[in-house]
């Protein structure tokens, strides 16, 4: 094998290398858009699905330590504050344009809000029923 | 910068709700838990109120909505009985499930508030979290609906079961999620309530099979759902506190079933299939069917010379006692024994009432202090070195055929090792079996004493009988 053949061999698969890269670029750039889209879709969603399943882990470790004497209680105030969804029907209510949404979202404001009222008002009085000796 | 704050109230609100379950883990702070759980509803309340756009009418409609359910709650919340406890709070949970429908029903008419997309076209993936939030809430209501008449006793306790009723279910259940994709394929509004109605119909199927008894277990499976159902319309509308919250009260739930199924040694499968003990044949056979035992019964009179002259004396009370209403002379009882130098404490069978720490409250409704009442685990031992135990409207719980007869209903289900004790007074109403359908051994032992009649009127006798 001599110099020449050598120099031409490395020539072709320098050759080959550049058309090579060209074609991953020219594929790179077809791709990009579609992945930044893909990724827009899909990020809010993770996002919220990450955030619910930390949440979900808080709350196992939080309500393990419940003692089981205020269990009663425990409900009263989860079931307040699952209520949350108040700010769902606030939303409905005060944004919406159409009488459906409206209407929906002021039937959905009052059942929260006798909840949310309810739950922590009868949580209170429970609470102020336990007392310790003497 | 406005939704910049809004989101920052938001996650200060979240924190304050984790708070407030911290809170609830010793009674000394279980007070200021509460008060954060308040805080954080109103600082979410308030930064909602305050979004661009809010205003007008619809404020005026908000406000009112707040003010008309805020008044019922309040009331409700003041005037129920402590006993009917169980009822109230199933009947809160159906109200946040009925929410969550009408919160995805109004995304549904009008996405724009939520930037969800337009009438017509809202996101696929908004129509998959929304049918989701609108199941799970159908179902809440309906099965918690039910919950609270069984609770109520506007309907038999009794579990009402028949042929291919899990069949039935899972048919219901599969044609629900056949319906949720071809909603999210169509967006049609006659599917968004034919998945509605379905869903209410299957809740009601899930919880009709289950018995009385297991009140705890369903109580804690639908705070639970009330829960997931919050997160579902968090993700249809893409709050993050709902999310959270939803989460939160989720996981609750789902650790208190789970509690309640290991203090009855079933599976939650076992629970929800039902049925329990709906089989009175298989009752009679647990029972021997043979012919009647002598059991000792006693006087109030001689529970009460008892009583006063032992060292240690353990109370158990059981659903029974609050169907009577006995706390209070319950109580009244612990005090005149106390006068006389006896020790006294409560011991408390996880699964004891209709729904989880039933008893507790109900003790410290009666103003018993919290640290004389006893978790399972806790008190055990010391039966063998108390006196008597007096078992007032509790079977199950202390039956020793839990621990020894493997063909029982409830083997293995951890009891109260009341048969330890020197002496066992049941006040009992009768000589039937509890809610499992098994007959109770110690009921004919020598060391036990039987007290027929109404828990209130036997305990107020010990008391009147204590008094001379």
């Amino acid at each position: 094998m001599n110099a020449t053949d050598l120099a031409n061999q490395a020539s072709a698969t320098a050759e080959r290398a550049l058309a090579l890269a060209a074609q991953a670029r020219q594929m790179a750039e077809a791709a990009a858009p579609a992945i930044a889209h893909g990724a827009a879709a899909a990020e809010p969603f993770l996002l919220l699905l990450t955030i619910f399943l930390l949440a979900c882990f808080v709350g196992y470790h939080v309500v393990w330590n419940v003692t089981p004497a205020l269990h009663s209680p425990l409900m009263g105030v989860t079931n307040a504050i699952s209520s949350v969804i108040v700010v769902g029907a606030i939303l409905a209510t005060g944004l919406g344009d159409s009488w459906a949404a409206k209407a929906f979202g002021f039937l959905a404001v009052t059942l929260a809000s006798v909840n949310i009222f309810g739950g922590f008002m009868v949580t209170r009085r429970m609470l102020a029923m336990f007392k310790k000796k003497g | 910068m406005a939704h910049t704050l809004s989101t920052l109230a938001y996650l200060v609100a979240s924190v304050l709700f984790i708070l407030a379950l911290r809170g609830l883990s010793h009674p000394e702070t279980s007070r200021r838990g509460n008060l954060y759980g308040m805080v954080g509803m109103g600082l979410a309340i308030v930064a909602t109120l305050a979004q661009p756009g809010m205003g007008g009418g619809g404020l005026a409609l908000i406000l009112a909505g707040i003010v008309l359910g805020g008044g019922i709650g309040t009331a409700l919340a003041n005037r129920i009985q402590m006993t009917a406890l169980p009822q109230l709070v199933a009947a809160f949970h159906s109200l946040v499930g009925l929410a969550a429908v009408f919160v995805a029903a109004a995304a549904f008419y009008n996405p724009e508030s939520f930037g969800i997309g337009v009438p017509g076209d809202i996101k696929a993936g908004s129509l998959v979290e929304m049918s989701l939030g609108l199941a799970i809430g159908a179902i809440t209501f309906s099965g918690s609906l039910i919950a609270f008449a069984k609770l109520q006793a506007l309907m038999s306790g009794a579990p009402i079961t028949f042929r291919g009723q899990h069949w039935l279910n899972l048919a219901l259940g599969i044609l629900l999620l056949v319906l949720v994709i071809a909603f999210v394929a169509t967006g049609s509004g006659v599917l968004f309530w034919v998945i509605a109605l379905l869903a209410l119909g299957l809740g009601f199927l899930l919880i009709i099979p289950i018995g009385g008894a297991d009140m705890p277990v369903v109580v804690s499976m639908l705070n639970s759902y009330s829960g997931w159902a919050a997160a579902g319309i968090g993700f249809t509308v893409g709050n993050l506190l709902l999310i959270v919250t939803g989460a939160l009260v989720g996981a609750s739930g789902a650790i208190l079933s789970y509690i309640m199924c290991k203090g009855m040694n079933r599976s939650i499968v076992n629970v929800l299939l039902g049925g329990f003990g709906s089989d009175p044949a298989a009752a009679q056979a647990a029972g021997g069917g043979g012919p009647a035992r002598p059991v000792k019964a006693g006087s109030p009179e001689d529970a009460a010379y008892l009583m006063k002259n032992a060292g240690k004396i353990i109370i158990v009370p059981g659903y029974g006692m609050a169907v009577a209403q006995a706390q209070q002379v319950l109580r009244e009882m612990a005090d005149l024994l106390k006068k006389e130098g006896v020790e006294v404490s409560y011991a408390i069978h996880p699964v004891a009432g209709r729904m989880p720490g039933h008893m507790n409250v109900l003790l410290a409704e009666a103003n018993v202090p919290y640290d004389e009442v006893h978790e399972l685990e806790e008190i055990n031992p010391e039966f063998a070195e108390a006196d008597v135990a007096y078992v007032i409207g509790a079977n199950d719980v202390t039956n020793p055929a839990a621990k020894t007869d493997k063909s029982s209903a409830i083997y293995g289900m951890p009891i109260l090792d009341v048969e330890r004790a020197k002496t066992v007074f049941f006040v009992k109403r009768g000589m039937s079996s509890g809610y499992a359908g098994v007959e109770n051994e110690l009921f004919f032992r020598d060391n036990t004493m039987m007290l027929f009649g109404d828990a209130k009127k036997v305990t107020q006798q010990i008391v009147q009988a204590l008094q001379k």
